[in-house]
């Protein structure tokens, strides 16, 4: 399944927060949106994901999810979103509970999902005993669990030191490079942005319009850390949004 | 040529305190120094016996009423109350306070109500409720229900309106149902609150629970305590007020004893 999003606009209000927004989104493929903060990123993300209706265009599926899909669009949270009173387990099986899974198929998945993110020893931990880091692989496990046509991640790292992000991003690579799935991937972090992202898509400030959209070739694996190429990359996207960033630093708030 | 050796001095140590720490000992070691004083004060006169009864003969007073048999004669009748008049109260307020925490209509429709009829003294309302549900138990238990009825809903509607947002949100992103989202999400999210509630509306199902009982019952802590005042006899009047107190830190134990098996994810 691909997504398409056609001429999307959005207002809150007076204000106006993303517009004219046209990408296709393929399978397999993992596509990153950055822009300075405050530009509609993760307004975009839930016009995505139905959470929210796009004022203007739409957000079309191309063909069908597939069949063992249990959450075709799946979004994972820059603060984890994990229930406090739930173990790592239970926040897992939360998310398979409604869908008619045996005790036994969905004791498989779990045991599956948490082998994937090396989560295995952790399984009956409390949000409360994990760091950061862990509570993020927990919510990046359970969104694995439904088997998501598209993975929607609102700056699933932002909230974690940069050692604990450096290690994520090798379990993301990792992760897709076994068994590649699609994502949309939203960050302000434009090194995130390099070493995940298949296209990065750059946004101006508010309102959120697309400015360029940056393919990059080299596969995920080979992306390590100091890779020239991607530092020419991240060069370039800076050089695109550095303007951005400093007129929407200067802006005032008014609301 | 070597430097004088400078003057070595630790650091001045600055931080700590202002970090409540348990000590139940010294609770106890305070209440039982109080009981000592007014103990020999009582007993060497420097206390009348018109201010104070003399500890040692309250507690015989007690032990008296114990083998007597009355003290269960007079517990039961009142345990029972306060159990029937809370446990409708009490659940009647947890759901009302979450449909007023769920759906907007009836907040709008019951949230004023709510407001409105907190503020009433329901004690005030005992002579009303001997009328329609009778001077024996339906009364007292409508009093106490009523008087737990509110602090609980609001309590509840505030915690189910405290339940995190980015919660409820996620649990709509995995298409969970409505029922679930509910059952999974606000109602343990809502605890803490509603259990916080909790702990004030048993508090005032006792201070009801006595004044029902002082207002017309044969049997029960609050008949008893009202008898002994009218007789003046102050071991008894204090052989009551223990028995309360008592009951009132039960309670408290209870609810502490729920939170920490139900609220032990908390931080
Ligand atoms: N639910 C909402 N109601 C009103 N304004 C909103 C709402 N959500 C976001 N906004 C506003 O829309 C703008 C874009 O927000 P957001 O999409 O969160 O930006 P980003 O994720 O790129 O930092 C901000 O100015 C924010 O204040
Ligand atoms: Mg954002």
């Amino acid at each position: 399944m691909d997504l398409q999003l056609k001429n999307i606009g959005h207002q809150y209000g007076d204000l106006d927060v993303v517009r004219g927004i046209d990408l296709d989104i393929p399978r397999g493929k993992i596509i990153c949106i950055v822009g300075p903060s405050g530009c509609g990123k993760s307004t975009l993300l839930r016009l995505i994901g139905g959470l929210e209706r796009p004022i203007e265009g739409q957000v079309l599926q191309v063909g069908t999810p597939p069949a063992d899909s249990i959450n075709p669009l799946t979004f994972v949270f820059q603060d984890f979103a994990l229930l406090p009173w739930r173990t790592v387990e239970g926040n897992i099986s939360l998310v398979l509970e409604d869908h008619g899974l045996s005790g036994k198929e969905m004791e498989a998945v779990i045991s599956d999902v948490l082998a994937r993110t090396n989560l295995s020893d952790f399984r009956k931990a409390l949000p409360k005993q994990l760091s950061g880091g862990m509570k993020q692989r927990v919510a990046i496990a359970r969104a694995l669990a439904v088997r998501p046509a598209v993975m929607l991640m609102d700056e699933p790292l932002s909230a974690l030191d940069s050692q604990t992000r450096e290690l994520l991003i090798d379990d993301l690579v990792t992760l897709w490079t076994r068994e590649p799935f699609t994502a949309v991937y939203v960050t302000h972090n434009l090194n995130e942005a390099v070493r995940l992202g298949h296209s990065i898509v750059v946004l101006s400030r508010r309102p959120g319009e697309i400015r360029e959209i940056v393919n990059i070739e080299l596969p995920l694996a080979d992306r390590t850390l100091g890779n020239h190429q991607l530092e020419e990359h991240q060069k370039r996207l800076w050089q695109i949004m550095r303007e951005e960033a400093l007129a929407a630093d200067q802006e005032l708030i008014d609301d | 040529m070597t430097e004088p050796a400078e003057r070595q001095k630790l650091v001045d140590f600055r931080g700590g305190g202002f970090v409540p720490r348990s000590n139940r000992w010294i609770g106890l070691l305070i209440f039982v120094a109080i009981l000592i004083a007014v103990e020999i004060g009582t007993r060497t006169g420097f206390i009348t016996s018109l201010t104070l009864p003399i500890p040692s003969d309250v507690f015989a007073t007690f032990v008296e009423l114990w083998r007597s048999g009355l003290l269960w004669k007079h517990l039961v009748p009142s345990i029972t109350r306060l159990i029937v008049g809370a446990l409708f109260g009490v659940s009647i307020g947890i759901t009302v306070g979450i449909l007023i925490g769920l759906f907007s209509i009836v907040r709008a429709g019951l949230a004023p109500v709510i407001a409105a009829i907190f503020p009433i003294p329901k004690i005030a309302l005992l002579p009303l409720f001997v009328i329609w549900f009778g001077i024996d138990e339906g009364s007292k238990y409508a009093l106490i229900a009523f008087g737990t009825f509110t602090p609980t809903v609001v309590a509840t509607y505030g915690a189910v309106d405290n339940v995190d947002r980015s919660l409820i949100r996620m649990g709509q992103s995995f298409s969970l149902t409505w029922l679930s989202i509910v059952r999974k999400i606000v109602l343990p999210g809502a605890m803490p609150g509603i259990l916080s509630g909790l702990r004030i509306s048993l508090a005032i199902a006792i201070i009801l629970l006595v004044a029902a009982e002082m207002l017309g019952a044969e049997y029960g802590i609050g008949a008893y305590i009202l008898e002994a005042g009218s007789l003046y006899d102050l071991e008894r009047l204090f052989v009551g007020v223990a028995i309360l107190s008592i009951l009132g830190v039960t309670v408290s134990a209870a609810i502490n004893w729920v939170e920490s098996r139900l609220l032990n994810w908390r931080v």
